[in-house]
């Protein structure tokens, strides 16, 4: 299924898209499947599966951390394909940072996107500028490349970034690097305002919107959904894996509960949201 | 040749604008204001006129006698370690800093790694009254102590970073975070020709009056140009300053020298054009230290200024094309030209200088006994002080040799 496809069915049920993200790696490989699978569990939709990269820039600590661990894990990106093509029932799209993607060749990459039945890709330091080669090598593959909006993306560039998006937006809710927020931040409704009304100006299917960054509590989720198609959850799972998944069996299945109950309470936000 | 970037920021396939859409917008109005001041009479009096009174400009263009004579060429020495601070950097931080001031952002932050880049930051930050922030890996916190209290003593906060290699490109990763959540107040000042456009194009015209005065000097000395313009490339601005103004005399050979570490075969070390391949990082498309993946390799130089995986854009794009050549130079080479220029010439060199220094007494050999004088111009892009802990640490295993 497509990314706008998912988007829409969810529409029908009267439910926004409940994203989750986990590095690939962190804390291991095998770990990461037994997590996707306790989030699938819990209902979530959209499974954004993190390909570390050793410098992401656009990461704060937690991220950064995960990433850290992963790598020195022996996370990789052959290995990273393998993970992600063995996560089922669930969409799934990759976020990384451009050089991987180059050094694999653009190509390359979206070949084992698709196999791996990855339908988006979000990378944080391809501004559209920069975007012309990889959406190329995206064109005619289900693997839609994801651009971000910001709370300082001018009008002349939502445009711009409005003609080239496919799957959804990332709506990015603040100034600043990913990470938990006590509370969420006020420039989401006005950007969200803002780029619905370019989007009225233009004849054209609405592409949906998704908000992340700082969100990590169900009442956050329900905020944005109250706005927006989505809501995208990430350092909130990370640091629960950082805390709870210790070298025992026994905390892995404690943790794995908690990452099921998790997911279902900030899934349960999405419903009915109007 | 006059290489200048494209539109798009591009300097063949090299350079452009990786960054993330949070800071697009002020990238394009960075840009727009670096046009329009970098144009403008009034600012380039105000610049000229802190580059000659605060700064210290022109530097000497310096015959170095003893070490020509023990080498068989002519070898001038630019005499960067003689601007205020004790480094080039200064060119830069003063250009930007006013450009910063001129655009109404009254916070500034940096990184370092040799923490020359800092002090020249804090410096030009108080005399144009900018509060200033610099972040610094750990490890280069450690082998830099002199300069980090330098920083703290001009009013600049410290901001120590732990994360990665604890090293130059982690404390540009943490600047950009910076950058990414402050940047309605915030100008990010770059220390070299690296990072997103405008940056290279930016700090290599900030840094060009160092090319443009040798020029000058060096006709004025020997009434001709130089055969050989060598300098030490850690990002590249150094090089980029003093090679510019001579790209298109086709006839003077222009020489970058990277870091060897503790030798090319180890893998420790920082030569990122001589070794490294394509691909993005801060910002740019470049040459890197990387594995096939693409994940960033650790680096590795005692000289903390040289020790980066990546490399500015234009001067891999005129490495590549072949206008620029490079070499490196391994720790303990480097250690052996900073002693020789210390003992023969009396100038403590920093230690990413003396890395050219060592280049050039071995080109110097090479072309020696030539029909005429083999003339050689090398960018002493810093002074020593900083250094003399990390001399002394490596000095002090070597009782033998007598120095401690
Ligand atoms: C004295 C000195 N030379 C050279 C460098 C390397 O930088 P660049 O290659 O940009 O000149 C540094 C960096 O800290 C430095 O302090």
């Amino acid at each position: 299924m497509t990314l706008e496809d998912k988007f829409k069915e969810l529409k029908a049920q009267n439910e926004k898209a409940f994203i989750g993200f986990i590095t690939a790696g962190h804390p291991s490989a095998e770990a990461t499947s037994e997590i996707a699978l306790a989030m699938i569990k819990g209902g979530v939709d959209i499974l954004e599966l993190g390909l570390p990269f050793s410098d992401p820039i656009a990461d704060g600590v937690t991220i950064q951390r995960a990433s850290e661990s992963s790598l020195s894990a022996g996370m990789n990106t052959d290995l990273y394909f393998e993970v992600a093509a063995g996560i089922k029932g669930v969409e799934k799209v990759c976020l990384t940072y451009y050089n991987l993607v180059l050094q694999r060749g653009l190509e390359q990459f979206v070949h084992d996107c698709e196999s791996a039945g990855i339908t988006g890709l979000i990378i944080p330091d391809l501004p559209v500028e920069e975007s012309k080669p990889l959406l190329k090598a995206c064109a005619g593959h289900e693997t839609d490349l994801v651009f971000i909006i910001a709370p300082t993306t001018t009008e002349k560039r939502m445009t711009k970034i409005l003609e080239l998006a496919s799957g959804f937006v990332y709506v990015v809710s603040l100034l600043g690097v990913t990470g938990e927020r006590a509370r969420l931040s006020d420039a989401v409704r006005p950007l969200i305002g803002k780029i619905k009304d370019l989007e009225l100006s233009r004849d054209r299917p609405q592409i949906p919107l998704a908000v992340g960054f700082g969100i990590s509590k169900p009442e956050h989720v329900r905020a944005v959904c109250a706005v927006a198609d989505g809501a995208i959850v990430g350092s909130a799972f990370i640091k629960m894996i950082e805390e709870r998944a210790g070298p025992e069996l026994g905390d892995r299945k404690a943790l794995l509960t908690e990452i099921e109950a998790f997911t279902m309470s900030l899934k349960q936000e999405t419903k009915n949201t109007r | 040749m006059l290489s200048k970037p494209d539109e798009h920021g591009k300097f063949g396939i090299f350079g452009g604008k990786f960054a993330p859409e949070v800071l697009m917008t002020t990238v394009e109005e960075l840009e727009a204001a670096y046009n329009t001041f970098s144009n403008d009479k009034g600012f380039r009096t105000e610049l000229d006129s802190l580059l000659s009174t605060y700064a210290g400009r022109p530097t000497a263009l310096y015959f170095a006698k003893n070490l020509s004579e023990m080498s068989g060429s002519k070898i001038y020495l630019k005499r960067e370690d003689l601007v205020h601070g004790g480094a080039h950097k200064l060119n830069n931080t003063l250009g930007q800093c006013l450009l910063a001031k001129h655009m109404g952002k009254r916070r500034i932050i940096a990184e370092t790694g040799a923490g020359q880049h800092g002090v020249a930051t804090a410096m030009a930050a108080a005399v144009l009254g900018l509060e200033c922030e610099i972040y610094m890996g750990t490890e280069d916190i450690e082998r830099q102590k002199l300069n980090v209290f330098r920083m703290k003593l001009l009013g600049a906060k410290v901001n120590p970073v732990d994360s990665g290699s604890k090293t130059l490109k982690d404390a540009i990763n943490e600047s950009i975070r910076d950058w990414v959540t402050n940047v309605e107040n915030t100008y990010y000042l770059i220390g070299s020709v690296v990072g997103m456009h405008p940056y290279p194009l930016m700090v290599r015209e900030f840094q060009r009056v160092i090319g443009k005065e040798t020029k000058v000097q060096i006709v004025d000395a020997e009434g001709r140009l130089p055969d050989t313009i060598i300098a030490c490339v850690g990002g590249g601005s150094n090089a980029m300053g003093i090679f510019y103004e001579f790209l298109d005399d086709a006839a003077v050979e222009l020489i970058g020298v990277e870091a060897a570490g503790k030798g090319i075969e180890t893998g420790e070390h920082g030569a990122s054009i001589c070794e490294g391949t394509d691909g993005v990082l801060h910002g740019m498309y470049s040459k890197l230290l990387q594995d096939a993946d693409g994940q960033i390799k650790q680096t590795y130089s005692f000289a903390p200024g040289l020790d980066y995986p990546g490399v500015g854009p234009e001067l891999a794009y005129l490495a590549e094309s072949g206008r620029v050549k490079m070499g490196s130079t391994t720790d303990e080479e480097t250690l052996n030209a900073f002693k020789i220029l210390s003992t023969k010439e009396g100038i403590i060199p920093a230690l990413e200088s003396a890395h050219a220094i060592h280049y050039a007494i071995e080109e110097a050999k090479r072309k020696s006994g030539t029909q005429r004088d083999h003339l050689i111009v090398v960018n002493l892009s810093g002074r020593g002080d900083k250094d003399i802990y990390t001399v002394a640490q490596v000095l002090g295993d070597r009782r033998e040799e007598g120095y401690v």
